[in-house]
């Protein structure tokens, strides 16, 4: 047993601190906020120099082959600086669902030109509805003419404005079984009827879309994997991009951490650093236990879904959940234990509380996770 | 990373899982509490039975090196073989301070003739050990203690009070720390011996506990001397050897510990399959399973956190933050765990052992009593934030 780093991710992740603590300073984060790209072609094109659009796809489409554990080393370091941008929509959302939906034509024609950078891929598949299960899937896809005709609203789409192209989840067969007729589909940008709006966004580093389809016809080949079996694959997307969300949280988490130990030993009150006081140490210490179990519990997912290990759905529910209720109270804290200043615009903490939530919301909450653990050890 | 073990290490998981399964006690199968990995009185002769029989198999001390009765194997094999005793609900090491403490501290100051005289019968559970740290007066802040040793020819001569002291009424040795200067600062003038408890002068008084079992004891020193070849690690040097004590506590105990979380959860769940609540199984009730899954997950997040630990320890590294957080995570857990196993049996959780409609025997009152210690023992909570802010985390002295 070793539960632990490589050297290989130690560097990995020495590389990913040093780049992204000089391109992705806080005052490239906030630009970015109030902009509505989100990015700047000039990071991406970095991004894709690095290697990191392609790291998790195999070598046959551009990719470097690495695993999942490399990427939380990578995702830990993102979060981290509160990298914004569509680096999680593209590689682990939408690439990812062509690479574990589509056919080798499609991984050949998508795949390379994400990981260079040329291409951006986004995800739309929630509604109104706001169900992470097969049920919530409603946008409808119909046959006509050889094609398909698509409807309906999709909701919570991370960076839609910006992807070139746009896998659409929706119900080709309605039946008892919710889980049975979904299908993916290759949606470009431009696409007659398909219509898409930017939403504020609470975590400004996070851009949500709406995505309406006003009956976009799309051809038979758009179909990304088979007709009606679209949710066991993008099952196992939404896991693999959970484990990577999660390792966001935990860097996001240790960062704050990190700020709120640094402060607290050089803000003095009543004649001494705050950090002496019990109710600040005892605080402190709790916010790293928090961090701690977390990371445990994510690289263990990472492990588990680079295994393929039967247990793999539970890891990364119990590492959500785990990091959802972790990420948010230690952002709290940590503004806590900043007093006035750790309220104000200008300091980064509230970037990190956003995104807490943010990511907390996404793809189930600790509640929803719990219940899912709940039901896989057979309560 | 990676999960797997090594062929040989799968081979002893196989010996350990097959001879567990051939030697369980068959007492204990029947007095078996999911929730029970304390040592109670009753149970005391069957577990002297059981620590014996474990040790001639070759399963105690499994870290500690060969020519003083260890197997001189890697924690992989401890971490292992306290999975298996988990998973097959074995029954707990009675001298588990003896094994856990003064045996490792033996190894890591004692002279040859110390550990020769002490360790096996250690890990036999022929001699067992308890720990005078506490007193009256000197609890989380134990530099301040005061039973005094005072040198008379070969001889020490001590008089004082240990209180809390675990054991003490079956124990054959103490591990004990006195004040030998007591002009010097206070962290430097304390000495650890190794107090032989028959010694005349010493008095054990149980002290009943909050679950009405005498666990732990007063223990007076009236004129009790001790010969000076029964100091560890040099006069006045006993602060330095009893952390390292308390360091293996948290350490070797810590991950045992966190093993048998499991065999509770799992007794646990058993319970809320067979309970009702407003009508309903209990693991059907939403807010139930909210929590039983919570627990789930600490459960295995503790084990996961020990493991990243043992990954540092097993590769040679200094520990990480996260060998810091076990102890405090284990005590939230299983508190919060004892609590749930009250909330589940609703009003039957008012009816201890001996009440005719108490649930499984009323073993789970006693302990979810006894999981109050939890916070107490081995350094409260208080004093473990202080030890994370302070150490791990570099945060100034209050
Ligand atoms: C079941 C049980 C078994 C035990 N077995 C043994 C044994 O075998 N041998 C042995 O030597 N001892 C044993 N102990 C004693 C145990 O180690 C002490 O009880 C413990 O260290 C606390 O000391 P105290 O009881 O004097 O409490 P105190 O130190 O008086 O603490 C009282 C309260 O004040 C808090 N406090 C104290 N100092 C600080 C601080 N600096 N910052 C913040 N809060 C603080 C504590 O956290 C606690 O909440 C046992 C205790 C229990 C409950």
């Amino acid at each position: 047993m070793d539960f632990g780093f490589s050297p290989e991710q130690e560097m990995l992740r020495a590389t990913a601190r040093k780049f992204l603590e000089n391109e992705c300073t806080s005052s490239y984060v906030r630009d970015r906020m109030i902009e509505p790209g989100g990015t700047t072609d000039e990071f991406w094109a970095k991004l894709a120099e690095q290697g990191w659009l392609g790291l998790i796809y195999p070598e046959e489409y551009g990719g470097s082959g690495l695993n999942f554990v490399d990427l939380t080393v990578l995702m830990e370091e993102m979060g981290r600086v509160v990298m914004p941008g569509p680096f999680f929509s593209t590689v682990l959302l939408g690439g990812l669902a062509i690479l574990e939906a589509g056919s080798t034509e499609q991984k050949k024609q998508w795949l390379p030109k994400v990981a260079t950078g040329q291409t951006k891929v986004a995800l739309a598949w929630t509604e109104p509805n706001a169900r992470w299960d097969a049920a919530g899937v409603t946008a409808a896809a119909k046959p006509a003419n050889g094609g398909f005709v698509l409807s309906g609203t999709k909701l919570f789409v991370l960076d839609a404005h910006i992807a070139d192209v746009l896998v659409v989840v929706a119900r080709t067969t309605e039946g008892q079984q919710p889980e049975r007729g979904v299908s993916l589909f290759l949606v470009p940008q431009g696409a007659a009827g398909l219509e898409v709006k930017l939403l504020p966004t609470m975590d400004q580093t996070r851009k949500l879309c709406e995505v309406a389809l006003h009956d976009v016809r799309v051809p038979a080949s758009a179909l990304l994997g088979p007709k009606d079996g679209g949710w066991p694959p993008l099952g196992r997307v939404i896991e693999r991009a959970t484990v990577g969300l999660c390792a966001e949280m935990c860097g996001g988490a240790q960062k704050v951490l990190d700020l709120t130990v640094e402060y607290a030993k050089i803000r003095i009150a009543f004649g001494k650093p705050i950090g002496a006081y019990q109710g600040v140490k005892h605080k402190a210490a709790d916010m790293l236990v928090d961090v701690e179990n977390a990371k445990s519990l994510t690289y263990y997912a990472a492990w588990s879904v680079d295994e393929n290990v039967p247990e793999a759905a539970l890891a990364v529910s119990m590492a959500k959940a785990y990091a959802s209720d972790a990420y948010r109270k230690v952002a709290g804290a940590g503004i806590q234990l900043h007093g006035g200043i750790g309220f104000t615009w200008e300091h980064d903490l509230h970037l990190y509380f956003k995104r807490a939530k943010s990511s907390e919301l996404t793809f189930g909450d600790a509640t929803y996770h719990r219940e899912r653990v709940a039901q896989l050890i057979n309560l | 990373m990676d999960f797997s073990l090594t062929p040989e290490q799968e081979a002893f998981r196989t010996h350990v899982r097959s001879w567990l399964k051939a030697n369980m006690p068959p007492e204990w199968s029947e007095r078996l509490v999911a929730s029970s990995d304390i040592p109670r009185p009753e149970a005391y002769e069957l577990l002297r039975r059981w620590q014996r029989q474990l040790y001639e198999a070759g399963f105690i001390g499994l870290t500690w090196p060969k020519e003083y009765g260890g197997r001189s194997l890697t924690f992989m094999e401890e971490m292992i073989l306290h999975e298996e005793m988990a998973l097959a609900k074995a029954p707990p090491i009675l001298n588990v301070l003896g094994v856990g403490m003064a045996g490792p501290t033996i190894i890591a100051y004692g002279s040859e003739a110390q550990k020769k005289r002490h360790l096996a019968r250690i890990l036999s559970c022929e001699e067992i050990w308890c720990q005078g740290y506490s007193e009256p007066n000197a609890g989380s802040d134990l530099a301040s203690l005061q039973t005094r040793a005072v040198k008379d020819g070969e001889h020490f001569v001590v008089n004082g009070q240990k209180v809390w002291t675990s054991l003490a009424h079956v124990a054959d040795w103490m591990m004990l720390l006195a004040r030998t200067d007591p002009d010097a600062p206070r962290h430097k003038g304390i000495t650890y011996f190794l107090l032989d408890m028959r010694s005349p002068g010493v008095t054990v008084k149980p002290l009943r506990q909050i679950t009405g079992d005498p666990e732990f004891n007063e223990v007076f020193f009236d004129n009790v001397r001790v010969h000076e070849s029964q100091v560890l690690g040099g006069v006045n040097n006993g602060w330095q050897v009893g952390l390292t004590t308390l360091m293996y506590e948290r350490l070797a105990l810590g991950f045992g510990l966190q093993v048998r979380l499991r065999i509770a959860l799992d007794g646990l769940i058993e319970m809320a399959r067979r309970m009702e609540k407003h009508g309903r199984v209990t693991t059907k009730d939403p807010l139930m399973r909210q929590k039983l899954a919570q627990l789930w997950i600490d459960t295995e997040c503790l084990k996961l956190t020990g493991a990243r630990a043992i990954t540092r320890l097993l590769r040679g590294e200094m520990p990480g933050p996260e060998a810091s957080t076990g102890k405090m995570g284990w005590v939230d857990t299983h508190q919060r765990l004892q609590e749930i196993a009250m909330e589940i049996q609703g009003p039957y959780a008012q009816l201890p052992r001996g009440s005719d409609w108490a649930v499984e025997g009323g073993l789970w009152q006693y302990s979810f009593l006894r999981s109050r210690a939890n916070s107490i023992e081995g350094g409260t909570t208080e004093v473990q934030k202080n030890i994370i802010g302070e150490r791990i985390l570099g945060l100034p002295k209050g």
